[in-house]
């Protein structure tokens, strides 16, 4: 069917071809993707439990403190590297080549590239993880996996940038989407991005205070180079696909990406404000920081103008809403972003645990939920079975919609008390701990209910693989299991 | 955009500024620095680490102290660090050569150690304190690093390195707590945690 799509003439390519040809992709990226995501999803379960193991120590720290594999400074990170390796990237990369294909508007071809590309990457990341609890772990943030696991990332990522490159040579000539800029940047970003910043801090180490530089650099850009173009990547692309109309605008997308690409790059050292760097450095990323102002708005309006005037389509497609909710944590993860690099604000929030709550926002509020959005839209068609239940799906959302709302809640709130008591010489240090303690009693609450989101999405991944339930020749919908029906809508 | 030559050259680039500004050039400025012989007293600064506490600087990496402490004396101006007495002087980039990994920190759970050996200079405090955290600083949450420390019945006398605790964690009759090389190593290399030497770029502060 594709083969003859190719060759007709376009004047001559019903609906009904395109759609038949929209099958053949998806149909080609059923493994690759199943693996991506079902793997992504392993580890979101063992991240989450890393999670909340570390964090009820912290509430308790005489907690499974007799095995120093199980202590603070091992769990927290294999809980960082299992969620932004094994969950988010996974599932940023499950999403982007599926993305690929489709756009593209050719089935996807090297699959055993995407494969090896899977195992490489799982193995890699269980020897991580494996690696930091029994104590191989560098200690530098982000970069915590032994070279031994990150060796193997690095292939796996090198495998997976060769195959979009081919797909690229092979795609159907016309229009370049704005999701395809975002996936080609970040696909030839990041490999430069993990490869420079391990081979100067891991492989042949550069002195100290340069370390910090590198690690910041690295630090941040993962998140701005790596994430945030796939997650807009997948919002520009389902945002107009579940509401049937086109992007508000095409020249505030160029604006975005091209602003995002050269800002966001240079923003690293606003983690090191005040650090024993030269002042021009700080300022750089300080400037670039606060001029992340363009991309993140011109992005937010060209979103909201979009989904304007069809804001009851949430009330029905889980897609939407887990994506939309995503699309505006973007907005308030990058416009509390800016803030904090503000020296006189980051006076306040530096060393606390705002900078946390701040994380959680922009990885989880923001990519997560789109991941779990692009998830929800991405699996029926490559499975050939719709969810299985609406109620899950409900769960799921309100689980984690309320946990991960309430975590950043708690945590902005504690680390304002913690910073600001830090910053006064007159209150003991001891005092700023003593604040924020029932703070991280109540994040572990809000982890709690994350952890039991993920453990509903699970189960509801995992009927939908083993396609329970009766057939549906619907979308699985909010609310279609109460017997109420949509206003007509593309979901 | 429909022009892929462009698109990627964009990429490249945007990306390449970057690349010079936050890697290349914190390379050459920031990751060169050879230490400085001090000519009033003749001490090369930053002091070389003992054997023992490079070993030391591993076990801290290993444990991840990074993640709750920061190593960092910021400038007045910048947070209360100097007031609250944390290092006599603000930390500069010198300051790290010897360092591998840097542990600047971006986190203070618990309170800086860019110069712990100055401020604690006694081996049994840390021990005391590595065992039983929240006995020796009450309101504590540090965990108990007591998976680096092995209980052993005494054989003849008590070993010189065996560890004094205060309740609850004093050893059984007959028994001795003492710390695994893992443990002297970490405690050396935070004793070694001195930054207030001078520098060219970093003055001797007024005593």
């Amino acid at each position: 069917m594709s083969a003859t799509l190719t060759q007709a003439h376009p004047s001559t390519v019903t609906p009904e071809m395109e759609k038949a040809q929209r099958a053949v992709i998806d149909e080609s990226t059923r493994l690759p993707v199943i693996l991506f995501y079902g793997s992504a999803i392993f580890w979101l379960l063992t991240g989450s439990l890393l999670a909340l193991l570390a964090s009820f120590k912290l509430n308790e720290p005489s907690l499974l403190n007799q095995w120093g594999w199980l202590t603070f400074g091992r769990v927290r990170p294999a809980h960082l590297n299992a969620v932004v390796y094994g969950w988010a990237s996974a599932a940023g990369i499950g999403t982007a080549l599926w993305l690929m294909a489709r756009l593209c508007r050719t089935p996807l071809r090297h699959s055993k590239l995407l494969v090896s590309a899977a195992i490489f990457w799982n193995i890699g990341i269980l020897l991580g993880t494996l690696g930091i609890l029994s104590g191989d772990g560098r200690s530098i943030e982000w970069l915590e996996f032994p070279n031994y696991s990150s060796f193997m990332l690095f292939v796996a990522f090198g495998l997976i940038a060769v195959w979009a490159v081919i797909m690229f040579r092979f795609r159907q000539p016309g229009h370049v989407y704005v999701s395809q800029w975002y996936l080609l940047a970040a696909f030839l970003w990041f490999p430069w991005l993990y490869s420079t910043a391990n081979l100067l801090l891991n492989f042949e180490p550069i002195q100290g205070g340069a370390q910090g530089a590198v690690n910041w650099w690295y630090g941040h850009n993962a998140l701005g180079l790596w994430f945030t173009p796939i997650g807009l990547a997948t919002a520009y692309y389902l945002i107009p696909k579940v509401l049937g109309r086109p992007i508000h605008s095409y020249y505030l997308s160029i604006l975005g990406f091209w602003s995002l690409a050269l800002f966001y790059s240079w923003n690293g050292m606003h983690h090191l404000i005040g650090g024993p760097f030269p002042a021009w450095l700080v300022s750089a990323s300080v400037v670039a920081s606060v001029m992340m102002f363009i991309p993140v708005i011109t992005t937010a309006i060209n979103h909201h103008m979009t989904v304007r005037g069809n804001f009851e389509a949430l009330k029905w497609s889980p897609t939407l809403r887990f994506t939309v909710f995503g699309a505006m944590c973007y907005t308030l993860a990058s416009l509390q972003g800016i803030s904090m690099a503000i020296p006189s604000l980051n006076k306040v929030t530096h060393f606390t645990h705002y900078t946390v709550g701040h994380a959680h926002l922009g990885l989880y509020a923001f990519f997560t939920m789109i991941m779990f959005g692009a998830m929800y839209y991405i699996l029926p068609r490559v499975v050939g079975w719709e969810w299985p239940s609406a109620r899950l799906i409900r769960w799921h959302f309100w689980l984690v919609a309320i946990g991960i709302g309430m975590m950043v809640v708690v945590l902005t709130l504690g680390g304002i008390l913690q910073g600001l008591a830090l910053l006064d010489p007159g209150i003991t240090f001891m005092a700023s701990l003593d604040y924020t303690k029932p703070w991280l009693f109540l994040r572990s609450v809000s982890g709690v209910l994350l952890t039991a989101g993920h453990i509903v999405f699970a189960v509801s991944f995992t009927l939908l693989l083993l396609k329970a339930g009766s057939k549906r020749s619907e979308p699985t919908l909010f609310g279609s299991d109460q017997g109420r029906q949509p206003e007509p809508l593309n979901v | 955009m429909n022009r892929m030559p462009v698109i990627v050259t964009g990429i490249f680039l945007t990306f390449l500024s970057s690349w010079v500004g936050l890697v290349a050039y914190p390379y050459l400025a920031l990751g060169r620095y050879t230490p400085v012989t001090d000519e009033a007293t003749g001490d090369i600064n930053p002091p070389p680490l003992s054997g023992l506490a490079e070993r030391g600087q591993q076990v801290y990496a290993s444990a991840g102290c990074i993640y709750c402490h920061s190593q960092q004396v910021r400038q007045v101006g910048y947070g209360s660090d100097l007031e609250r007495g944390w290092g006599a002087r603000p930390t500069v980039a010198r300051d790290y050569m010897r360092e591998n990994p840097v542990f600047l920190g971006t986190m203070r759970t618990g309170p800086d150690l860019a110069n712990i050996g100055a401020r604690q200079p006694s081996v049994m405090w840390h021990h005391q304190h590595l065992y039983q955290p929240g006995v020796v600083s009450p309101g504590s949450i540090m965990p108990s690093y007591k998976y680096l420390y092995v209980t052993r019945p005494i054989e003849g006398q008590r070993s010189a390195e065996a560890i004094d605790l205060l309740p609850p964690d004093t050893a059984p009759d007959g028994y001795e707590i003492v710390p695994t090389a893992e443990a002297e190593a970490l405690v050396a290399y935070l004793l070694s945690l001195n930054r207030n030497y001078p520098l060219p770029e970093a003055p001797e502060p007024p005593q």
